[in-house]
């Protein structure tokens, strides 16, 4: 018997599984107050899943609204509360960036959830008007010679690469990390960057009355039914995925001719708005479109092309089948926009027609089954001020100073550690993981993984292109969450600056465990209040972002790993460094920035003595900016042949990359401790690489910036070695096996 | 020696791209009045004696399928 709106009225005290939809007693008495009645089961499977931590951001949203209070930005042409925020780069372009979260998924089945979460953060892309082209994959797994690890790490890297090479998108970065804390809650966000003109900007709003709503794309199934409220916001049981949700399948192909299509459309100026259907599905896309337009919308849900004949309403409103648009269109552009839906083959129905009731009426059967004020569901969810509470064990940690920690006293003790902690889980070689990847197709791809960042051709003609990093460290934040924050911003703002371009933007992912657990929440309020000051100091706004709660197992939260996004922007890609050493003669390398003794959640201490504690190393964000003018300065004036930032593994570690990079040797004199010279991880540091002739120019521009400068060593072409003067050298060779035998030991060939 | 013969297919709530690709293929190639295209894997074990059918489904159940998206079904013939 369908639930409709009259039958509701005329039966108040029918009971309602509001708790089991995820909803709270007194949630579930705030829609009976905002409709007057009780909800039909439809209206309430649409609240429920809008209403949701992972659709409503109750908990994050007194907390973000501090990226919302940063000062104007000239470049944010479009900011945050839109499916992404657009930047202006210049010569009337305009990119949009992202990165969204797709973690519960992938656990429980590894490659369709991260294929799937590609997908949908690439249409979240092309909902903004622009062409997809490129995505980056941040990825956190637990201890890598885990047997969950074994299953989880190969099906997600194929997910990815499965649906990213089908779509011919080149996945230019990102990072896999290993840690004990993510075993049973791996991390797989993804980052799409997509490029467009300034005038093809496209909203996700439904306005004009009588304007027609066109879903198009994929048929509706019954995939992923609730995977929104039960996947995203419930947290796995201590003895793991026992009651296993139903999991959305991708088409990578149907994906890709919606992009065309969607572009076509666009190009035609067929569109008043549009909106994907990712997370709660048509309820999203409906609620969201009316309420940011004319503010009425009457749907005939009857028309919705379904895959299996058998769904409920309450089940189609749910449904989170992949590869699903829905526009707003003029009456008379219907006919030239079902033309083009015809021409790629692309399934695309009328389901209904924007109004200024101020309602959201939906039908099915000829009654009446929702009638609703659509801001209600979208964004009139609660808000929740969660209790704060540092973490009781903090001041433990903070105590548990890594300086206790034996160290290396002899010059064998230094080598053998250089080639261990070369080869360890998260300083070795990723190319086993990036090379499943097609990092070049579309012949844009300027630098790609292991470079700081990748760097993307935008135009032609005059070389205008961008750069992407991500970086994300949990064991900083889990010590510091401010500094934290503030450490994987600088990081990406570094490693953007590093390869010659200007920084223009930051987004985010932010995963943590529970915001039900204050110490959790307190996690989280620290790295926000970080993130947005660490923003104000470096001039640059939030375009958007995500949160992932709930990542724990049991009551184990995750160490709360906010991820950072920076996108900046290069006048001339042919002016780019790279970091290779050997590219220019005659190479001298210097070490921008300073290097003290800060071993707190360094690499060296986890890697080595499985040690958490002190104090990640001290940020200066006003040291970083200094930098960041330096190596722009120095890429646009061609002084530099090589660059690569100082960070996870230290000197050492950046050392072995660039060397093995350009596969040449290089000779290096070190002052002071030798050990912490080469894998202290302070911040604000650089290692560069260029001619000796532009070494005045160079220095004097550090000068001129105050940011200190160190001579280290040469490159050493015809020595096939790394030598550190007084302890030791090491061949390339033995370096190399070290470097890259790890990954292939641990997860033999690739493919699924 | 008995034959045990698995057939796995997706859940039918779970799209199956290739059998929409196939079904999209069949009237271009001139075969009209299918509706509806599913395709699945077919297994063929040969087993030692005696048969234990329940350590077969564990089996099936680990590696001949992936039971968050497929199902299977398990036939011992003589």
């Amino acid at each position: 018997m369908i639930d409709t709106v009259e039958r509701a009225r005329d039966t108040p005290d029918h009971p309602q599984p509001y708790s089991e939809l995820g909803l709270k007693s007194e949630e579930y008495h705030r829609i009976r107050d905002i409709l007057g009645r009780r909800p039909t089961s439809s209206e309430l499977a649409m609240y429920s899943v809008m209403w949701s931590e992972h659709c409503s951001y109750k908990s994050s949203k007194v907390h973000l609204r501090q990226f919302g209070d940063l000062p104007r930005s000239e470049v944010l042409l479009v900011g945050i509360g839109e499916n992404a925020g657009v930047v202006d780069i210049g010569d009337g372009y305009a990119v949009t960036f992202k990165i969204e979260s797709h973690n519960h998924p992938s656990y429980v089945e590894p490659y369709q959830g991260a294929a799937t979460g590609v997908g949908g953060i690439v249409r979240d892309i092309l909902t903004m008007g622009a062409r997809p082209i490129a995505v980056m994959d941040p990825l956190r797994f637990g201890p890598a010679d885990a047997p969950d690890t074994q299953r989880v790490l190969p099906g997600v890297v194929a997910g990815i690469g499965g649906y990213g090479n089908c779509l011919g998108l080149p996945n230019i970065g990102g990072e896999v990390v290993f840690d004990d804390s993510y075993l049973g809650n791996p991390l797989v966000n993804a980052l799409c960057v997509g490029v467009m003109r300034h005038e093809d900007i496209r909203l996700a709003k439904a306005s004009g009355p009588g304007n027609q709503v066109i879903l198009f794309g994929a048929r509706t199934g019954g995939d992923g039914i609730g995977g929104v409220s039960v996947l995203a916001s419930e947290t796995f049981a201590a003895d793991g995925p026992a009651k296993r949700p139903s999991v959305q399948v991708g088409d990578p192909f149907t994906e890709k001719v919606l992009i065309e299509c969607c572009l076509e459309i666009f190009a035609a100026d067929l569109v008043v708005g549009i909106q994907d259907l990712g997370g709660a599905g048509l309820s999203c896309a409906t609620t969201e479109l009316s309420s940011a337009g004319s503010g009425g919308m009457h749907v005939v849900l009857d028309r919705v092309p379904l895959r299996d004949e058998t769904l409920a309403p309450e089940e189609i409103l749910m449904s989170e089948s992949q590869e699903r648009m829905c526009a707003v269109v003029t009456p008379s552009d219907v006919d030239r926009f079902m033309q083009i839906c015809a021409r790629w083959e692309v399934t695309a129905t009328v389901i209904g027609e924007v109004n200024e009731s101020g309602r959201l009426t939906i039908d099915w059967h000829g009654e009446r089954i929702v009638d609703v004020p659509p801001r209600t569901v979208a964004h009139g969810g609660p808000v929740y001020e969660r209790p704060l509470a540092r973490p009781l064990d903090l001041d433990d940690l903070t105590a548990g100073d890594p300086g206790r920690l034996p160290r290396p006293s002899t010059s064998e003790d230094l080598q053998v550690l250089l080639l261990r902690m070369a080869a360890s889980p998260n300083l070795c070689d990723k190319t086993w993981v990036t090379e499943q990847y097609d990092r070049y197709v579309q012949g844009n791809t300027v630098l790609a993984q292991p470079e700081d960042a990748g760097v993307l051709r935008i135009d032609e003609q005059t070389g205008l292109g961008v750069a992407v990093a991500t970086d994300g460290n949990g064991r900083f934040t889990r010590l510091e969450p401010y500094a934290g924050a503030q450490l994987a911003l600088a990081e990406a703002y570094r490693n953007v600056a590093t390869t010659g371009a200007r920084p223009l933007a930051v987004t985010n992912c932010l995963n943590f465990g529970s915001p039900e657990d204050p110490a959790v929440m307190w996690q989280f309020a620290e790295a926000v209040r970080g993130l947005a000051d660490g923003c104000r100091v470096l001039g640059l706004p939030v375009t958007g972002g995500n949160v992932s709660f709930y990542n724990q197992t049991g009551d184990t939260a995750i160490n709360p790993t906010p991820i950072i996004g920076v996108l900046g922007v290069m006048t001339d890609v042919a002016r780019r460094t790279p970091m290779a050493f050997g590219t220019a003669p005659d190479e001298v390398l210097l070490v921008l920035g300073e290097t003290r003794d800060e071993f707190g959640g360094s690499e060296w201490a986890w890697s080595e003595h499985h040690h958490l504690g002190g104090r990640p190393p001290a940020v200066d964000l006003g040291r970083e900016r200094a930098l960041a003018e330096i190596l722009v300065t120095a890429a646009e004036q061609g002084l530099l042949s090589a660059a690569h930032d100082l960070s996870d593994g230290g000197l050492a570690q950046a050392l072995v990359e660039c060397c093995l990079r350009g596969d040449v040797g290089a000779e290096v004199r070190l002052t002071g401790d030798p050990f912490v010279n080469l894998f202290s991880e302070s911040a604000g540091r650089v290692l560069v690489a260029l001619p000796a002739q532009r070494r005045a120019r160079f220095t004097e521009l550090c000068e001129a910036h105050a940011v200190p400068v160190a001579e280290l060593g040469t490159v050493r072409p015809e020595h096939a070695t790394l030598t550190v003067a007084g302890q030791f050298g090491v061949p390339l060779g033995e370096l190399r096996a070290a470097f890259t035998g790890t990954l292939p030991a641990l997860f033999g060939s690739p493919g699924r | 020696m008995p034959r045990v013969v698995v057939d796995v297919m997706l859940k039918p709530e779970i799209l199956d791209p290739q059998g929409s690709a196939i079904l999209g293929a069949l009237p271009r190639l001139g075969f009209d009045g299918v509706n509806s295209v599913r395709q699945g894997k077919h297994f063929e074990l040969e087993v030692s004696e005696p048969v234990d059918e329940a350590r077969l489904r564990v089996l099936a159940d680990t590696l001949l399928a992936n039971s968050v998206i497929e199902e299977f079904t398990l036939r011992v013939l003589p």
